[in-house]
Parts: C-alpha cells; sequence; structure tokens
C-alpha cells in the first residue's frame, strides 16, 4: 500500500463532502501512476458528479494538478509514478471569479 | 527529478508557463507574473496616478488575485491609485453570501475600502425572487444586465474614475468565440479591448487580460490567496460553457492558442457608427435613469418594468438575442 496526502480546491471539494485534504492508502500493484489515482478517486471516492472530475475518460481539462507542489506537467504529469507520502493537489480553474 | 528554474537556473521548477513553455521556479513565477501584468498596464495605459479605481470583487480567484496584485503593484511601482473593492449582491442565497465573505476577509488582509451594492435596494428585485417569477431559463440576461449596471453605480457612488475587473486571457477568447458564433460584431470588436469605455465617464480595465486563468489559480495556490470557489446555483449558461470547454481542450493540445485566439480578435477592424452599410449602436443615456443606452430606455429600465408589470416571463422568451448577455 502507499499512502498519499491529497487536497481538493478551487471548487472541487464539493466532490468529496467539503473535505479539502485527505490520507488516502492505495492498492501500489493497482495504483501505480498518476493515471490509475484519477481512476482510483473516480471509482471510490467520488459518489456523484463524476463530470466535474472526469471528461472522456481522463482528467477534465482546467484541473490543475500539482505533485509536492511541483505543475505535474513538469514530472510526466499521468505517467508520474507515485511514491510513499506524496501530496497531490487537484485545483479547478473552471470557477467564476 | 525536476529540472531547475530555466529563469534563475538555481531553484527548483514549479510551474510550466502556459504561454511560453518556460519551467520557472515559485520565485521567478511571482517576478514574471506580476512584471506581466505591470506591463499590460503600461502598454495599454490603463491607469493614469491619483485615479480612484474600483476593483470589481466576487471573492472569486481572478479578482482576489487582482485585488492582491494591484495593491501591490501601486505600491511597488507607485501608481499613486486610490484603490477600492466593490462587490455586487445580487440576492442569491447559499452562492454570493459566502462569496462575500470571501472579499469581507481581502478587505481586511489587504486594507481596501470596500462597498457592497444590492439588486434589492437598486432595483427593487433579487435574482432568488427574479428566479421565481422567470423560471431558470435566462434569467443569466437579467443578472448581466444588472450586474454590469450596479457596478457603474457602484463606482459612482465611490467618486472612483474606474472599474478594474478580473477578466483573463480565457475569459476573453471565450468571448471572442461566443460573440463570433452569435455573429455580435459591435462586442466582438469591444470585447478584446483592455480598456471599454476610453473617454466616457466610468472606463473599465481589464489587467489580466494577457493572464492566463491558469497562471491566476497557480498564483494564488502557492500564495495561499483566500478565496472562494463555486459554481452560481442558477447558472449553467450551456452555451458558454461550450465554448469553455472547447478553448480548454485545446489549450490542453496547445496552450498558446489562448493568447492566439486573443491576437487574432486584435486584428479585426469594423466600421465606425454611422457607415450605412452597417449599422453599429450609437451610444446615449436612459431617458428615466440616466444610465448609457442605445436606446430610449436602458436594458436594466426595461427589464425592471417587465418584472413589475408581470411580462417578465414574456421578455425572458424573447429575449436570447436582444438581450443576450453583457460581453
Amino acid at each position: 500500500m502507499t499512502t498519499l496526502e491529497l487536497q481538493f480546491g478551487g471548487g472541487l471539494e464539493a466532490l468529496f463532502s467539503h473535505k479539502k485534504q485527505m490520507e488516502v492508502r492505495v492498492p501500489d500493484e493497482s495504483v501505480r501512476t498518476i493515471k490509475d489515482l484519477i481512476e482510483y478517486i473516480r471509482t471510490t471516492l467520488i459518489r456523484e458528479r463524476h463530470d466535474m472530475f472526469i471528461s472522456q475518460g481522463t482528467l477534465r481539462p482546467g484541473i490543475l494538478v500539482l505533485v509536492n507542489d511541483v505543475d505535474w506537467e513538469l514530472v510526466d504529469a499521468r505517467e508520474y509514478v507515485l511514491k510513499e507520502g506524496d501530496h497531490i493537489s487537484f485545483i479547478s480553474t473552471l470557477h467564476g471569479g | 527529478m525536476v529540472r531547475a528554474c530555466s529563469s534563475c537556473k538555481v531553484d527548483k521548477a514549479a510551474v510550466k508557463r502556459p504561454k511560453t513553455g518556460k519551467a520557472v521556479c515559485k520565485k521567478c513565477f511571482f517576478g514574471l507574473f506580476e512584471d506581466e501584468v505591470h506591463q499590460t498596464i503600461i502598454s495599454n495605459k490603463l491607469f493614469s496616478k491619483g485615479e480612484r479605481v474600483a476593483i470589481g470583487a466576487s471573492g472569486g480567484k481572478d479578482s482576489t488575485v487582482l485585488a492582491y496584485v494591484l495593491s501591490l503593484l501601486n505600491r511597488r511601482h507607485s501608481y499613486g491609485l486610490d484603490l477600492f473593492l466593490l462587490s455586487v449582491d445580487e440576492g442569491i442565497s447559499g452562492y454570493r453570501d459566502d462569496s462575500l465573505a470571501a472579499v469581507q476577509r481581502n478587505k481586511v488582509e489587504y486594507g481596501l475600502p470596500l462597498l457592497v451594492v444590492d439588486y434589492k435596494r437598486l432595483y427593487g428585485w433579487t435574482m432568488d425572487q427574479i428566479v421565481q417569477v422567470i423560471g431558470r431559463k435566462s434569467n443569466c440576461t437579467f443578472c448581466g444586465v444588472f450586474r454590469r449596471q450596479a457596478l457603474d453605480r457602484g463606482a459612482t457612488l465611490l467618486k472612483a474614475d474606474k472599474v478594474a475587473t478580473g477578466h483573463n486571457a480565457d475569459d476573453i477568447a471565450e468571448t471572442i468565440f461566443l460573440n463570433f458564433l452569435r455573429g455580435d460584431f459591435p462586442r466582438l470588436s469591444r470585447c478584446v479591448d483592455a480598456v471599454t469605455g476610453r473617454g466616457s465617464e466610468l472606463p473599465r480595465v481589464k489587467p489580466f487580460k494577457y493572464t492566463y486563468e491558469k497562471e491566476i489559480v497557480m498564483y494564488a495556490y502557492f500564495k495561499q490567496l483566500d478565496y472562494f470557489a463555486t459554481e452560481c446555483v442558477y447558472s449553467p449558461n450551456a452555451y458558454r460553457g461550450h465554448a469553455r470547454q472547447f478553448l480548454k481542450d485545446l489549450e490542453a493540445k496547445r496552450p498558446s492558442a489562448i493568447v492566439d485566439v486573443i491576437h487574432a480578435a486584435e486584428q479585426f477592424r469594423f466600421p465606425e457608427p454611422g457607415n450605412p452599410d452597417v449599422a453599429m449602436p450609437v451610444q446615449r443615456k436612459c431617458e428615466r435613469c440616466s444610465y448609457i443606452s442605445s436606446q430610449r430606455l436602458c436594458k436594466a429600465c426595461i427589464l425592471t418594468d417587465s418584472l413589475n408589470n408581470g411580462t417578465a416571463a414574456q421578455v425572458n422568451r424573447f429575449s436570447t438575442n436582444k438581450f443576450s448577455s453583457n460581453e
């Protein structure tokens, strides 16, 4: 199992009973990359309004991801291999300002 | 392994900039972000020394970052501006009350005076009451017309010289698409300007015209700015939603798409008002409230009348083209 610290912001927390932070333990054989983590979140953590998180089978464009406070685009994005204790943030940009 | 910042070559890169593709560290990102906003302000002559500027503040990400960055740049570059926060309370319970609480916190944190104007007092109706009468379809039409005028009225109360709004590059690119798709060329030519109503009593300025939404959210995240994010309870605004999704999909493939759309639209030229070939509306004043209008009565007065005399549901049905919104 891998322990991860998840953070949700920019309105996404509404999908997780308004919890902005949570610690999860994920099976390391099936949840190896962020791509797997996104699927894990979709199937086990989100109960409704999946379309706010997923679009056409992948993370909805307009949601930013940071790995230990680094833009995921700098660390292989979906293919990033998760490590014990990683802090992964999902921040939506899709809400009005 | 994370690469080093392409700007200072020292610290660990934290952001991939959508406009340039460059990887920069947090500190350089803050500096570049703030400098680019400063460049937009200077090269478009958004402000003059001594002006009173009302910042349209919703409590959301864009206006929160705008209030923060404008206060910072005003001190750093001695703009000599008097800054104010100006919020509009549409009377939408479960939405605006929470976001206004965020504006109240910004007021304290940034030390800026705040004025809140509300629909109920200005028009006699809250959005909740309007939706009860006209239903959920096209209520954004009423809200858009009312909000624009409410901001102007609030700014007048503050004796402001200008209103600054948090419209970002993504918003502007989206609006360009929308106006294009609607064939609305008066708005198509206006919506890309960093200053609208130059020479009028109350110009509106967009210091974030070239600032990507991604960077605004990253900036707020790294600076831990306090903003409120939720969708308006009435707003699906489906048509804009499609344009937005389309643009986000393009951005995912080629991030410079957003700023490219803006640069393309800056080259559009349309005939001046008075050209007999194309009738551009001529601006005059509303006979009742003296708000700027292209007709005898302004849109807000027409819509308020329709609410008061019970014909709003009908106005609503025919309004989609006439009063589409305020872009």
